[in-house]
């Protein structure tokens, strides 16, 4: 493949703010964090706190990216993710295009691949997308030279969404070894609790899954002709939520999709709130410095009580600022490793 | 004194395990017929092949493959599909009538027939379809199909949801003595899955069809054939749930028999995301995308795991399953070049089922006995003629006995090669086996006393 001319150029400009350290980073794409080591997990934290720091600034922006195009791929409609990517990219310098599927070639018939390397065309350094489909972003990352970030594909992965939530708990709690944390809900179709067992299990956190049996995945242990479970590092399975929070540092609750009962995987949401609601009296059974997360959009008054949801332990308002500095630490390293 | 038209196979080793026949010698063939076989009966003839070394054995015979002619030329036309055939070492293939139009009518059949005169390189008996449409709502003139020469009934690609719709199915076709070849899926379990429901359905985020969509499938229809006293046949087998249910129906006498694929045979669900191999050779180490989601390995029934590969050359072995049949099901590039969740399902599989096969007769990476290298040959011969009855339109189909079609398989068992699609016959390029090492190559392909195909 032809390596255009400007790569070079935006990777020379690419200076580290203000007292980073550089880290090496050989990372070309994230897709998930399967694949990812606890020292670039570490790595990525430890950028994440310069790229808050430029944040917390006055005029909240730094000339690093400049001459770099960040192209956002959405499949999927989301607010909260694409700003976040927005606002990261725009903090650091680089240009932005927007690509919305509906408003795109795509409802002309236009493949996925021949999409991507539209972008890449263009003069596009980093792919950001999303799709409805799991796998979506390992199809282009075979079919592109530019940098691809998943931004969430299908059930299968969101690894910033995952890597904020590890930083927000590190944030609080410090150092994440040996802390419980019980990610509560719809497991089978969530991309935002795949993608944290890999993240959290990597730094030694002890992930409790907890939600009815109809929304956990199937084979997460043996199955009923001894194949042994390789899907995703051991983690501890409950069905009770009163057992499974016992002694949690960290509750996570999981969007929960109205349509799941239509489906007939749930009786109702009044069963499912009664059951798997994550309310003051539940909460007390954990940690009393338990954090209480959710990935957002929340369902109010379904995954968490309003009182639980706005309460003392919420972290929620913070996970969406510090979603904004991961993602410029993402960009950055990216950018630089180019 | 030698016939111009005739060819001698001399010096192979002979398996026709049909007839029970092992021996090193000769086979010739005269007009389009075998004429002989046993040590040194071909001492001259127009056209000689030395097999020294080399297995010699009825053609193959395929029961389940998909030409897409008419309707989907694009995939396949019946002249690439049994080009493919030959170089795969199959003489005679059974199409399926899922194309467009579907094969519901007389004229659909004799299309079939009149084709393959014309461009078809080895033998086509055409499938007729089940219901008018493949819709499964109303029965097909399986009379008039059956006339023309449609030798079996099938939807395949789409199951008979309809518990009474494939009951009067099978009573109906019984008149004409032939067999329902079902597809055997409970949709309201499979909806909407992609591959096969286990790990690594999960650990890749897709929908998962359980194996009980195919057992519950499977189930009902040997309830229905052992109720109505007809035969049914079931369709690429894939899980060990499915291979017990046709054992115990065999057992009690009901008319069932069953076919697996080469690919159910050799691969599991594990396929579906380690191909990596080529694309990390290509991306290198910093830019390796790791896992991998391969369109190539979607195929319906799914890949499955380990244990149920197992059940199923447990039950080919003995006897449980009839034939092995390819599923054949070429596909062009832009209908697996996309989102795994969008792609088509199945393989192209004419040309690597012989070697995959083969596998089968060494100690398997998924822990079964290795399969007899003559079980295995009857199994894609003698096996699947027997399951469908095809004898009674092709006498000695599937044999090397006198009288019986010149057709004949020579094969190298030990020669390797690397599975390079672009080099395929067919138009399908979709295979998970792409750059793989296979150990048994077609030497020589003859079809009525024709040289179709020579390596």
């Amino acid at each position: 493949m032809v390596q255009r001319a400007t790569r070079g150029k935006a990777a020379e400009e690419v200076r580290p703010p203000e007292g980073v350290d550089i880290p090496t980073w050989e990372r070309r794409h994230v897709l998930d964090l399967d694949d990812f080591s606890r020292r670039e997990m570490e790595q990525v934290m430890e950028t994440a706190d310069a790229m808050k720091e430029v944040l917390g600034r006055e005029i909240r922006r730094v000339p690093t990216l400049r001459g770099t195009i960040v192209a956002t791929l959405f499949y999927e409609t989301s607010t909260r993710t694409r700003s976040s990517f927005e606002l990261a990219a725009k903090a650091l310098g680089a240009d932005v295009v927007s690509v919305a599927a509906g408003a795109s070639s795509v409802q002309k018939g236009e493949s996925l691949v021949d999409s991507a390397r539209t972008l890449q065309a263009i003069g596009a350094d980093i792919l950001v997308m999303r799709h409805r489909h799991s796998g979506a972003p390992y199809l282009v990352a075979g079919h592109v030279d530019i940098s691809v970030i998943n931004a969430g594909d299908g059930w299968h992965a969101h690894p910033t969404q995952a890597l904020l939530d590890a930083y927000t708990i590190q944030q609080h709690l410090g150092d994440l070894r040996g802390k419980k944390v019980v990610i509560v809900g719809d497991i089978l179709h969530s991309r935002v609790a795949r993608s944290n067992i890999w993240g959290l299990t990597t730094m030694g956190v002890q992930v409790v899954l907890c939600g009815p049996p109809t929304l956990l995945p199937w084979g997460l242990r043996t199955d009923h002709r001894g194949n042994e479970n390789r899907a995703l590092p051991p983690v501890e399975v409950d069905t009770n939520l009163e057992r499974a929070i016992e002694g949690a540092d960290v509750v996570m609750a999981l969007r929960l999709q109205l349509e799941r009962q239509q489906a007939g995987l749930l009786p109702s949401l009044r069963e499912y709130m009664r059951l798997y609601r994550v309310d003051e009296e539940r909460l007390a059974r954990a940690k009393p410095s338990v954090l209480v997360m959710h990935p957002g959009p929340v369902n109010e008054g379904i995954e968490l009580s309003p009182a639980v949801a706005h309460g003392a332990r919420s972290v929620i308002e913070e996970q969406v600022t510090n979603g904004v500095a991961v993602r410029m630490a993402l960009l950055y390293l990216l950018a630089k490793g180019r | 004194m030698a016939n111009k038209d005739s060819v001698a196979i001399r010096g192979g080793r002979i398996l026709d395990p049909g007839r029970g026949v092992d021996l090193v010698g000769d086979v010739l063939i005269r007009e389009g017929r075998i004429a002989a076989v046993g040590p040194g009966v071909a001492a001259e003839a127009g056209r000689i092949i030395d097999a020294t070394g080399l297995i010699v054995c009825p053609g193959l015979v395929d029961i389940h493959c998909h030409l897409r002619d008419p309707g989907f030329e694009h995939k396949e036309t019946i002249e690439t599909g049994t080009r493919a055939a030959a170089r795969g070492g199959f003489t005679t293939v059974c199409c399926m009538p899922n194309t467009e139009p579907p094969i519901d009518s007389r004229a659909g059949v004799e299309y079939i027939l009149r084709t393959a005169a014309a461009q078809g390189v080895v033998r086509v008996l055409p499938i007729g379809c089940i219901t008018r449409g493949r819709q499964g709502k109303e029965l097909a003139e399986m009379g008039d199909l059956a006339e023309a020469g449609a030798v079996a009934f099938s939807d395949d690609g789409s199951p008979v949801a309809d518990g009474a719709l494939m009951r009067h199915a099978l009573e109906y076709a019984s008149a004409f003595a032939l067999p329902v070849i079902e597809h055997c899926e409970e949709l309201s379990l499979s909806h909407e899955g992609v591959m096969h429901e286990g790990w690594v359905a999960n650990r890749l985020g897709l929908r998962g069809i359980p194996a009980a969509a195919e057992e519950a499938a499977v189930a009902r229809n040997i309830a229905l054939a052992e109720f109505s006293g007809t035969h049914l046949h079931v369709a690429h087998v894939s899980t060990a749930g499915s291979v017990e249910f046709v054992r115990a129906a065999k057992k009690r006498g009901i008319q069932v028999t069953a076919e697996v694929t080469p690919h159910h045979l050799a691969l599991t669900d594990e396929a579906v995301m380690l191909a990596a191999s080529v694309l990390s050779e290509v991306e290198g180490a910093d830019g390796s995308v790791g896992l991998y989601y391969d369109t190539n390995a979607k195929v319906n029934p799914p890949l499955r795991p380990a244990t149920d590969v197992q059940a199923c050359i447990a039950g080919l072995a003995d006897g449980t399953i009839d034939a092995i049949a390819t599923d054949h099901a070429p596909h062009a590039i832009e209908d697996k070049l996309c989102e795994f969740d969008l792609a088509a399902f199945g393989i192209s599989g004419l040309e690597t089922a012989l070697a995959l096969c083969l596998t089968l007769t060494e100690v398997g990476a998924h822990g079964h006995a290795p399969v007899q290298l003559p079980v295995l040959i009857e199994r894609l011969t003698a096996g699947p003629v027997r399951a469908l009855g095809l004898a009674r339109f092709v006498p000695g189909l599937g044999s090397l006995a006198e009288g019986a079609p010149g057709d004949v398989l020579v094969f190298d068992p030990d020669a390797e090669w690397v599975v390079e699609p672009e080099r395929f016959a067919s138009k399908g390029k979709n295979t998970p086996l792409a750059g793989r090492t296979l150990r048994g190559r077609v030497v020589a392909t003859v079809y009525g006393g024709k040289v179709v195909y020579q390596a």
